[in-house]
């Protein structure tokens, strides 16, 4: 077997990841770029590693299930307060539009 | 030039085509299932790479239920089915960084390792795996399972409905 080829997919792999990731603007087609830069390193690993990279790769498996879940959460969350998921809308510093009132100082007013 | 280098090769062009049409397609349905197809191609590597269970998970796990999360996620948010114009931001930054680092490292690797060969590791079997994970590895799987449990309370409390939910 030749390391190179699997090696050579692994880095083309990554490099279209990071373009994805830096390309996009839907936040769900930003987290597939996510999964192929994973999938990417989780080829390096087992391609490089024998047995003890395939442990490091089912590890990285798990973890990547884990992100997908809380991102999948978070993406979810964003839709349901601004109605959109693109990534270059939402604002890094200002609070919400307009912030809920506590119910009791709707009451004192 | 073996059977398994033109298995590898083969494998290895189906998932970078397919993940190139996953970062350009027009339409956000689409993108889902040519991450199928390069799942499976990373998981047919794994599988020539004589890594059994790894590609079994692979399967069952990324193909199954990530992709499954992800076009629930694109269902939920009612992204539109079809051609949609706004997907991208103008890339070449982007194109610049990404083909940067994808060729960058594949000349750095190809570089070291040049036309080499290595012999196969063992078959990577539930047998192996499992005993190399719970003789060696045990303090790792276990963090990890702490970080599911972690993941599971976060996606939870972050999905409640009367965090910030005004309608």
């Amino acid at each position: 077997m030749h390391p190179t080829i699997p090696f050579v997919t692994a880095a083309l792999l990554f490099g279209i990841g990071v373009y994805g990731v830096l390309r996009r603007r839907n936040a769900i087609l930003v987290l597939m770029a996510v999964e192929l830069m994973l999938n990417a390193v989780n080829l390096l690993l087992v391609a490089a590693g024998g047995l003890t990279g395939q442990v490091f790769a089912l590890f990285v498996i798990v973890i990547a299930a884990a992100e997908v879940g809380v991102g999948l959460a978070i993406v979810l969350q964003l839709y349901r307060l601004r109605d959109t998921i693109s990534v270059d809308t939402v604002p890094l510093s200002d609070p919400a539009p307009d912030p809920v009132v506590p119910v009791e100082a709707e009451a004192l007013r | 030039m073996t059977g398994v280098d033109a298995l590898l090769l083969g494998l290895g062009a189906v998932a970078v085509g397919a993940a190139l049409l996953v970062v350009t397609t027009r339409q956000v349905v689409r993108a889902g299932l040519w991450l199928v197809v390069t799942l499976g191609a990373v998981a047919g590597l794994y599988l020539v790479l004589a890594a059994e269970l790894l590609a079994w998970v692979q399967v069952l796990l990324y193909v199954g239920a990530v992709v499954v999360l992800l076009l629930f996620a694109v269902m939920l948010t009612r992204a539109p089915i079809g051609v949609s114009r706004d997907l991208d931001r103008p890339g070449w930054p982007a194109l610049l960084v990404g083909a940067g680092s994808g060729f960058g490292l594949a000349a750095l690797l190809a570089d070291v390792y040049r036309w080499s060969t290595v012999d196969f590791a063992p078959a990577g079997n539930a047998e192996r795996v499992g005993a190399d994970i719970f003789r060696t590895w045990v303090l790792p799987f276990e963090v990890l399972s702490v970080l599911l449990l972690a993941a599971l309370v976060g996606a939870i409390v972050v999905s409640r409905p009367e965090i910030g939910g005004r309608r």
